[in-house]
């Protein structure tokens, strides 16, 4: 199997076909931003008995509260989300009043108010935390394959690496504004956190590749004498079962937990889905095509 | 060589044995020495229902000599106003945004959120005053014109409570009201206040605004009063516990809320429990499945790993958060990403005509740089997470930066064992 001849990286173009998809989507629906990180608050509330509401009367009962930016919408058979520019502890409960003397009784599940402060905060903080990481990443496996062959550079392994995942990464946001426009999804702390832990887990497999280039490059290896692309290509063949099993087991949860588990973390999970996928992907036929272009100049 | 294996076999039989003594729902508290440490699942906010709350500090006429003071002294407030509220295991602590500084305050397991925010966020600062000696001057420094500051303050209480006006009469209106009691400064200065204010009212004050002022009839020097006005009940009794808590030495306003019903807590974790155990048995069955018997050994050690890892959980202890079920849940599927790189090792050695123990000593050997390097990615970005995030986010990274590095320790001791014994006595059959 060669996966590395010139006349075959049509892969390239298939992602590159993806990410331009994903960039146009990104730029005609946007993401949209949960309060995290525009500030505004949330209600959640819970009917039981009533079949009386729907997202009308709820808007008549507050049509006369002045609330700015209101948006409702239903989760599940009764639960109701108002998502609205920021209010405090007495505003929610005139809302929460009005709702239950005009439509009907309700439960109040989930109260959450994010201010400027905090959102501004978090915004700067979650973009810092993802360059950091990439940096980080970078870094670490220029150091943990720093003992090479004269001709091979560790810093080239590093970005290789750093490259596949932003192309990961990249995927991942043009999805997710898709999945926002239909979904309504939002990006919000756990989708960065998604991101984070893509970046973390999605190498996995690119260090297990880099680590077996690197041992058959080694003077007692069968294949030292060839040239880098017939060993990244064996080696890439050697670790194909493994790179498939290892994702494959946390895709296997991933999936679990999508059916199983709660609302709320529902488009985490789906994000790490498609990390994983992706980044089980880009390992094998991103990082490693650019390390061994980038070494064949 | 035998010996060695049998030893840590015994080894991980000892630490299983542990694991489950301690995850046990009715398992052991620690006692002994000083330890005496309740072992239990802490839930978090958005599990076990309840409120947090970010404070961002007013700072606007605090000298920033006396900034760092002012906020350690707010926070103790806060503690000793959650304390009055009898919520177990509160979390208080410093934050900041940007150059911003705040107080977080995560409350678990409480029912009525908004009682609490009202106890907890309110200044409270209590001052008595009187009026100028001569109103055609005008000025005072009090909260309203014509009235002076006399020095005397919630400081110098030395506790408050709540009493009924009628309590010593036969009267049906018994009112709620609130009970002073005053230190030796507080007294002292509450005789000279009302020595020479006989005749006139002296105003007792709360935050800026007017509670009462009664008329002095004469000195009082015992070091008591008592603040009447239109109270509920629970208004009164929050008011106490404010004034017996001391007055914020800094305003607070909230920047970020999160409350959660205790009805939504109870449906995540249910969920969540299931998507577990599922989780763990569809990885169990595929190892089983594509690896056979080296599949059923990792499946064996995947199981010995999560009873460790929630051991692990209640020892520290951490708090588990809905993102933090979800961060453990994901290890379970990384940790045998362990495994599946030691077996294909394995599986490489045999080819090349090595023995079965050879090629197990060589498959874990070479495995586990790959292992750690790729581990360590993850654990870097988890790291990441934990020292730049909060809340949900914070128990994700956590709850999964235990997980990679338990799985690495399964993987490398667990497995190892295990394969070894029963591969050996495999092959003497």
């Amino acid at each position: 199997m060669n996966l590395l001849g010139r006349k075959k990286i049509w892969y390239l173009a298939i992602s590159g076909i993806i990410i331009l998809t994903g960039i146009i989507s990104l730029l005609i629906f946007k993401l949209r931003l949960g309060i995290d990180f525009v500030g505004g608050s949330i209600i959640e509330i819970e009917t039981k008995q009533n079949t009386n509401f729907s997202n009308d009367k709820i808007k008549q009962a507050l049509a006369d509260k002045n609330i700015e930016n209101l948006s409702i919408y239903q989760i599940g058979e009764g639960g109701w989300v108002l998502k609205m520019k920021e209010i405090d502890e007495n505003k929610k409960n005139e809302i929460i009043n009005a709702i239950k003397n005009k439509v009907g009784e309700s439960e109040e599940r989930r109260f959450e108010t994010v201010g400027p402060t905090v959102s501004q905060n978090l915004r700067q903080k979650s973009i810092f935390a993802i360059i950091l990481a990439m940096f980080a990443i970078i870094f670490y496996i220029a150091l943990a394959f720093r003992r090479l062959p004269k001709f091979l550079s560790p810093w080239k392994f590093g970005i290789s690496a750093i490259i596949a995942l932003v192309h990961d990464l990249l995927i991942v946001l043009g999805a997710f504004s898709i999945l926002s426009h239909f979904w309504g999804y939002e990006i919000d702390s756990m989708f960065i956190t998604a991101l984070l832990t893509i970046l973390g887990f999605s190498v996995h497999d690119t260090i297990v590749v880099f680590d077996r280039i690197r041992e058959n490059f080694h003077s007692n290896s069968p294949y030292s004498g060839l040239d880098i692309e017939s060993v990244a290509n064996y080696s890439l063949v050697q670790t194909m079962g493994r790179s498939l099993n290892t994702s494959l087991t946390i895709i296997l949860v991933l999936i679990v937990m999508l059916t199983l588990g709660g609302n709320t973390i529902q488009p985490f999970i789906v994000a790490m889905l498609i990390g994983m996928i992706t980044g089980t992907y880009s390992s094998i036929f991103i990082a490693t095509p650019i390390l061994v272009f980038w070494h064949r100049k | 060589m035998k010996k060695n294996i049998i030893t840590k076999l015994c080894l991980i039989l000892i630490i299983l044995a542990l694991a489950i003594l301690i995850d046990m729902p009715s398992g052991p508290n620690l006692k002994f020495w000083f330890i005496d440490k309740k072992l239990d699942i802490v839930q978090g906010l958005d599990l076990a229902g309840g409120v947090h709350i970010e404070y961002e500090a007013d700072f606007s006429k605090i000298e920033t000599a006396n900034q760092k003071q002012a906020l350690a002294g707010a926070i103790n407030v806060i503690e000793k106003r959650v304390n009055g509220l009898g919520v177990s295991e509160p979390t208080i602590r410093e934050t900041s945004y940007g150059d911003k500084k705040g107080i977080s305050v995560e409350l678990a397991g409480i029912k009525n959120p908004k009682e609490a925010l009202d106890t907890i966020g309110k200044t409270a600062e209590l001052t008595f005053e009187e009026q100028v000696i001569d109103p055609s001057q005008g000025g005072g420094d009090g909260s309203a014109p014509g009235w002076n500051l006399t020095g005397l303050t919630g400081a110098h209480l030395a506790k408050a409570d709540v009493t009924f006006s009628g309590a010593n009469s036969q009267s049906i209106n018994n009112k709620p009201q609130i009970s002073l009691k005053f230190n030796a400064e507080g007294a002292r200065r509450f005789g000279e206040i009302t020595a020479r204010n006989i005749g006139k009212p002296v105003a007792i004050v709360l935050d800026g605004a007017l509670v009462s002022a009664p008329t002095v009839q004469n000195e009082i020097s015992a070091g008591d009063a008592v603040i009447t006005g239109e109270f509920t009940l629970k208004g009164a009794r929050e008011l106490a516990l404010q004034l017996n808590s001391g007055a914020l030495p800094v305003p607070l306003k909230v920047v970020s809320e999160r409350s959660i019903g205790a009805t939504l807590g109870n449906e995540s974790i249910q969920k969540s429990l299931i998507a577990g155990i599922i989780g763990l048995l569809v990885v169990f069955v595929y190892m089983v499945f594509y690896y056979r018997l080296s599949g059923l050994i990792a499946g064996i050690a995947l199981i010995i790993y999560t009873l460790i890892v929630l051991a692990i959980f209640k020892l520290i202890p951490i708090t588990l958060t809905l993102s933090g079920i979800a961060g453990f849940i994901l290890s379970i599927g990384a940790a045998v990403d362990a495994n599946i790189l030691i077996f294909e090792r394995t599986k490489e050695e045999l080819k090349q005509g090595n023995s079965l123990q050879e090629a197990i000593e060589t498959g874990f050997d070479r495995a586990w740089l790959s292992i750690r390097d790729s581990n360590m990615a993850s654990i870097i970005t988890a790291i990441i997470l934990i020292w730049l995030s909060t809340g949900l986010v914070r128990g994700f990274a956590i709850t999964l930066l235990i997980g990679i590095l338990v799985s690495m320790f399964s993987a490398i001791t667990i497995s190892k064992t295990l394969m070894l014994l029963i591969l050996k006595e495999k092959l003497k059959k």
